[in-house]
């Protein structure tokens, strides 16, 4: 996400690191730059303007003039701005400080996922604070809308409201809050129809529902691929219901998702999550500072550290960092990191969060990863016996043959695999020692697809593009 | 149609104040051109665009003292000249039993409701039509065309959920052609175009159909939503490299977004624009017009013009920086 905004940016500050000092007319054509590619990525015009006014004043200063490295100087200021226009640093969690069932309203127009966002919110308080969620369809305009929230309720685990044909929206909120008091969940999450926000009936609607519940968190949930129109929208959607927090959703998507900067200027409501994905757990906490990191190229350290450490198994992980230290990296542990890779995600949006990676997922285009190798490689070691797992070097020809009749694959796919995973082994060594550094190396060797062997980052080599 | 109209244009020009705003000056300088251009930029053209239809507006116009319906004249004009050759109706191929037409997009803009739209105006045109349910991936989206399939008594060809999408569109071929059934919408689970593997599997559906008939999908129809922003660009050109789309349809023009990436896109890809949608009544789906869409864009709507701009004028003014924050 903002890579290209990211890009843009660094090109303008590339060239003025390389000229040394700042003048008024270097900031004036870098600012002209910011412009085009904030409006480019879809920023608000009204912010954009603002945004460039307070970099502009800020940068033509003696401070920056007589800094040594001016580009990195208005680097700084522009970061610094960014982060203030999407609501200063630190993630502002959602709010149930009420009396229980926690009433959250969720609002936004026609198909900018308001459904899938409920059914990944419950997930999330029941997962991660043992929350007895009810999620309730207000959403009697689309065909079918209350059955996929329904639906979605029963994949996740937690209640649904039963489907009373013929309810209006105020009434259907108002049995959910009844049963949830009643049958003693601690949040109730009311999903609305989505509605043009210039429908005055609608919006009179769920004015309505916000009355008669008087939610603890209204949230306004915008697609990141939406255009100059997120200021109306979030304009009209606060002026109508009071919003409290907004929900980006796809930012897994490559727009670059200038909405986000314009959305915390218009509402004053912070963005609390973002939608990174289909899957139900696709959901993350939103931070500013990363956000704006990622669009100066910065990368995200914290959110890749924070991501992994929440998705891989703990206990397993340091069994096999345990192993990776002494040497003793077998084929089995090498499967267990596959399937934890698998649960972290897309490849890309591992790389996005990472320094210094927005040229190399350019240089992939838009296209992902071939993430099937690592299923392929999976079925191979679980064709392999229990001593070949653990002592390769065992494999030859015939169990070679096996192996490969085994897991459907081919000798040369069992050759590739086996000389990857000796080429991992060199690699994991190094990085025990390397820490992070080596871990972006090990990516960027990922990236280029096939190196020498030893080189750091072989081990992925054989990983194909689409 | 004169519904439609006042709908597209009550649509296209409810937020168009702005727009007026810049054009109430009367003496076309370097800063009013500015203001146009700025104003384009905000109903989503994207700068470049923005910037070329001004340049050629500079080239004849600068300077003169106009009034603002010459303006708003000239600049629907030059947006027109941009959309004219894309304005190219929908059209059922007869020659083709059933005529297939493949529904892709974004998730959320609206694949399944627009199926529903145009099934039930060929219907109304006493055309049969049958329907695949091919989003398996989202909970109740097979219920929600099986809605539309009552609606309209066109059959529903459904699967279990999370069932392939591919053998699905290759039933829905074979059962259309044995009953004579002239149009066959298949519609498609929403996918962001930058993931290639679920882009991949639209190329699969494709293929799969092709087994069939080879000349199916005669119709890849891509969905849009007016307000999407400048990623509409990245969608439309990889939707079309992977699964060579024939035309758009753009949704959601009744909000308050004016859709001027349409312009943008027909600047650069010439795909034909074939219906936009206006409401959510069935027959808000309408044939798309170039004139109609470039002066609901510009504000330039008839009567009523003349007292929105002396009302718009003075307020707008102030209004113009309304949007920007806080602090």
């Amino acid at each position: 996400m903002f890579d290209t905004l990211s890009g843009k940016l660094s090109g303008v500050f590339e060239g003025l690191s390389k000229r040394g000092r700042l003048s008024e007319a270097d900031v004036a054509e870098a600012m002209r730059e910011v412009r085009l590619a904030m409006l480019d990525a879809d920023v608000a015009l009204p912010v954009v303007r603002d945004f460039v006014n307070k970099v502009k004043e800020n940068s033509v200063g003696s401070e920056v003039l007589e800094s040594i490295s001016p580009g990195q100087a208005v680097a700084k200021i522009v970061n610094d701005a960014l982060i203030e226009a999407l609501g200063g640093a630190g993630n502002v969690p959602l709010n149930l400080a009420a009396a229980a069932p926690v009433p959250v309203l969720m609002v936004g127009l026609q198909g900018s996922g308001k459904t899938t966002t409920s059914g990944k919110i419950a997930l999330r308080l029941l997962t991660r604070e043992r929350k007895r969620v009810l999620l309730a369809s207000l959403d009697v305009q689309r065909p079918a809308a209350q059955l996929q929230l329904q639906q979605l309720a029963e994949r996740v685990g937690v209640g649904s409201l039963p489907i009373v044909a013929g309810q209006q929206p105020v009434e259907i909120a108002r049995r959910a809050l009844e049963t949830g008091r009643r049958e003693g969940y601690d949040v109730v999450i009311l999903d609305t129809a989505g509605r043009l926000s210039i429908d005055e009936a609608l919006m009179q609607e769920v004015r309505e529902v916000r009355d008669a519940t008087n939610p603890a968190e209204t949230l306004l949930v915008v697609d990141a691929m939406t255009g100059q129109d997120a200021v109306n929208t979030a304009q009209r959607f606060n002026e109508a219901v009071g919003i409290t927090g907004v929900v980006m959703t796809r930012m897994d998507g490559d727009a670059r998702g200038g909405a986000a900067l314009s959305m915390r200027a218009i509402t004053g409501a912070p963005i609390k999550l973002v939608g990174l994905g289909e899957k139900l757990e696709a959901l993350d906490d939103f931070y500013p500072e990363r956000v704006a990191g990622r669009i100066l190229g910065l990368g995200d350290i914290a959110g890749l550290v924070e991501k992994a450490s929440e998705t891989l198994d703990h206990e397993e992980s340091e069994r096999v960092a345990k192993k990776m230290m002494s040497g003793k990296f077998d084929l089995d542990d090498y499967a267990s990191q596959l399937r934890q890779i698998g649960k972290m995600g897309s490849i890309s949006g591992i790389l996005g969060m990472l320094p210094g990676m927005g040229k190399l997922k350019d240089k992939l285009g838009d296209q992902e990863l071939d993430t099937t190798i690592f299923k392929r490689h999976q079925a191979i070691i679980s064709s392999m016996t229990k001593n070949e797992r653990k002592t390769p070097s065992i494999i030859k020809a015939s169990r070679k043959k096996r192996i490969a009749a085994g897991s459907g694959t081919t000798v040369q796919e069992v050759n590739k695999l086996l000389k990857q995973f000796d080429d991992m082994s060199t690699v994991m060594k190094r990085i025990s020692k390397m820490g992070l550094g080596g871990m972006k190396q090990m990516l960027s060797g990922l990236m280029s697809g096939g190196g020498p062997g030893g080189r750091p980052g072989g081990g992925f080599g054989g990983m194909n593009r689409r | 149609m004169a519904g439609f109209f006042s709908r597209l244009k009550q649509g296209l020009t409810r937020s168009t104040q702005k727009l007026n705003a810049a054009l109430t000056h009367r003496y076309l300088d370097e800063t009013a051109l500015e203001e146009l251009e700025d104003e384009l930029i905000a109903a989503d053209l994207g700068p470049a665009v923005a910037g070329r239809v001004i340049d050629g507006f500079r080239s004849s116009r600068f300077g003169r003292n106009v009034t603002t319906e010459e303006i708003q004249e000239a600049l629907a004009a030059e947006i027109a000249h941009v959309l004219s050759p894309v304005a190219v109706p929908f059209e059922l191929k007869p020659e083709h039993k059933p005529h297939v037409v493949l529904v892709v997009g974004v998730n959320g803009v609206g694949k399944t409701t627009t199926i529903g739209k145009m099934a039930k105006w060929f219907r109304d045109q006493g055309r049969s039509v049958m329907m695949v349910a091919g989003d398996t991936f989202r909970a109740a989206a097979v219920e929600q065309l099986q809605v539309w399939g009552e609606r309209t008594g066109a059959p529903v060809i459904a699967g279990k959920p999370g069932g392939d999408a591919a053998g699905l569109a290759f039933e829905g071929i074979k059962r259309a052609r044995e009953a004579g059934t002239d149009l066959l919408f298949v519609d498609t689970a929403g996918r962001l175009h930058n993931k290639g593997a679920l882009m991949e599997e639209l190329a699969k559906i494709i293929r799969v159909m092709r087994k069939f008939d080879e000349t199916a999908p005669h119709s890849v129809l891509l969905v849009l939503d007016a307000t999407t922003g400048q990623n509409a660009m990245e969608q439309v050109r990889v939707f079309r490299e992977l699964v060579n789309v024939t035309g758009l349809i753009v949704t959601k023009l009744d909000g308050s977004a004016r859709g001027g990436i349409v312009v943008a896109l027909a600047d650069a890809f010439k795909l034909p624009v074939h219906l936009v949608g206006v409401g959510e009544q069935v027959e808000d789906l309408r044939p798309f017009s170039a004139q109609d869409y470039a002066r609901g864009l510009v504000g330039q709507s008839g009567g009523d013009l003349a007292n929105r701009l002396v009302e718009g004028s003075d307020p707008e003014a102030g209004q113009e920086e309304r949007g920007s924050a806080p602090g």
